[in-house]
């Protein structure tokens, strides 16, 4: 095991009267502040390539920057000839450390898939967001790919999500204020 | 006529406090947004028209006063009420003796500018400064609580150490220009040069002792807005507004005795204003306005950019450090005055 020697800085007579650090300090924040203010200034003078003057984000005007990796509302995969991929073999439910995931299987049509949903609700209330539910899938039925967050309703049992909706066959409707 | 015109000036000096003071909560909001990457409050708005935040001041006046006015149960009561009114009253009285401008002469009468003019003008601002630990004592004292209590003694303890420096850096300036009238000091600087010239060592230690009896951040012990229990925990609504606003006041206060001492007042060099009529008047209240709004721009930066002192730290500052250097600066200012003459 090597020592790793850290070099503390310097306390010389220069730092300790504070009067020039502290100098030091607000040339940064000078800095910050008139570069920002310039920007602002150009950007509202309508001059194009500058820099935002400010990192914010004005959430609910401006959409929401997710993360590529980001994991979102569930949605369910369809087979190309329109049927759901779900085979109902329940790994996802028997995975979700928070139980939000109910299956409830029927036969299938096609003998190949032999087993189909009949009903796929997630509830959304429990959800922790893990992704087990997408890694367990044998049949790539489930993404958290959505790119959706606004889930939030006034009601729990609004919180479940059925199939045709994680399908996108229906859309789910904003709960009203009870 | 005289006295019409003595009372429209203390108006305007106190409506120039109240109005400045209400705009320094939209500066302190936006200046440390800007200069921290961010955009700061943009979202009262009066139809639909947020005018970049400006109405937040006023949603914060209404806030204070429609909150609920709560007295503790073992506070002394006028006492309690009485102590922001105190604060408040000092800090507005210093606004008055200001001077906003020189003379000057209109219709064939010779006008003053100065709201209150006295030829004791800075002994009374420093005093009526000085009065301000008393309503700290008091908002403590009457709370009934003893965190407000200890809040209080730390305030008094640390405006008392600043003061005696504000008092002590201030000997050599008001040495060098012979008078304690505000008005003189700065005809002194029109016709020699501005203060900072003579005195830089006391116009930093002015400046840096001023914030401090604001109770300003990095200096802002007392109080220290959400992480130390300061003298006013006990009070709520507009008696917590007042409070607030004697901050903002009295550091509009140091700024203007920063600008009237140091910056030569509403003197601008290569015009003679007094001379201008009506014009002067008006470019001596603007040049006056405009130096001690750079210097409120050069507070709040301060204010944002260097983290708060610990006690000892601040003690040390003051008693150790910043009087025998104010001293030091009036010893020298006395040898070269004496050699100058």
């Amino acid at each position: 095991m090597t020592v790793r020697v850290v070099e503390r800085p310097a306390r010389t007579l220069a730092v300790q009267i504070y009067f020039i650090e502290a100098w030091k300090g607000l040339g940064v924040t000078f800095r910050h502040f008139f570069v920002n203010m310039f920007r602002h200034a150009a950007r509202a003078l309508g001059l194009k390539g500058w820099a935002p003057g400010a990192v914010t984000i004005q959430y609910p005007e401006e959409p929401a920057v997710l993360g590529a990796r980001a994991r979102t509302r569930h949605r369910l995969l369809k087979r190309d000839d329109g049927a759901p991929r779900c085979t109902a073999c329940l790994l996802c439910e028997t995975i979700c450390p928070a139980r939000c995931i109910r299956i409830t299987a029927e036969n299938a049509p096609d003998v190949l898939v032999e087993k189909r949903a009949k009903s796929f609700d997630i509830d959304l209330g429990m959800c922790v967001f893990c992704g087990y539910c997408v890694e367990a899938c044998p049949v790539d039925a489930i993404h958290m790919d959505s790119n959706e967050v606004e889930i939030a309703s006034y009601s729990r049992a609004d919180m479940i999500w059925t199939m045709p909706q994680l399908l996108g066959d229906e859309p789910k409707r904003p709960s009203s204020f009870p | 006529m005289i006295l019409l015109w003595s009372g429209v000036k203390v108006a305007f000096a106190l409506t120039f406090g109240m109005s400045i003071a209400g705009l320094l909560g939209w500066v302190e909001r936006k200046q440390s947004a800007v200069m921290q990457d961010r955009i700061g409050a943009n979202r009262a708005d009066i139809l639909g028209f947020t005018l970049i935040g400006l109405f937040h001041p006023i949603a914060d006046a209404i806030k204070m006063l429609t909150k609920e006015d709560l007295v503790p149960k073992g506070a002394l009561k006028p006492f309690h009420g009485l102590a922001p009114m105190i604060s408040l009253g000092c800090g507005l009285f210093c606004l008055a003796a200001m001077p906003f401008g020189g003379t000057v002469t209109v219709l064939g009468r010779v006008w003053s500018l100065q709201p209150v003019e006295s030829s004791v003008g800075l002994p009374l601002v420093l005093a009526a400064l000085g009065l301000g630990v008393h309503g700290i004592v008091m908002a403590g004292y009457a709370s009934g609580s003893n965190y407000g209590l200890l809040g209080a003694l730390r305030g008094a303890s640390q405006m008392i150490a600043s003061e005696v420096c504000l008092v002590a850096s201030l000997a050599g300036t008001l040495f060098l220009y012979g008078t304690l009238d505000l008005q003189q000091a700065v005809l002194w600087q029109a016709a020699h040069a501005w203060g900072i010239v003579f005195q830089p060592l006391g116009f930093l230690l002015f400046l840096t002792a001023g914030a401090a009896v604001t109770k300003r951040t990095p200096f802002d012990l007392p109080e220290g807005e959400s992480e130390i229990v300061g003298y006013h925990v006990e009070y709520s609504g507009m008696k917590f507004g007042m409070f607030l606003m004697t901050d903002l006041i009295e550091s509009i206060v140091v700024c203007c005795l920063v600008a009237s001492l140091y910056l030569g007042g509403w003197a601008i060099p290569g015009l003679d204003l007094p001379a201008m009529g009506l014009l002067g008047g008006v470019l001596m209240a603007a040049s006056f306005s405009f130096k001690v709004a750079l210097l409120i721009f050069l507070l709040m930066q301060v204010r944002w950019t260097l983290p708060r002192f610990r006690f000892d730290q601040l003690l040390d500052l003051g008693w150790k450090n910043m009087l025998p250097l104010s001293l030091a600066n009036f010893l020298v200012t006395v040898w070269g005055v004496y050699l100058w003459r």
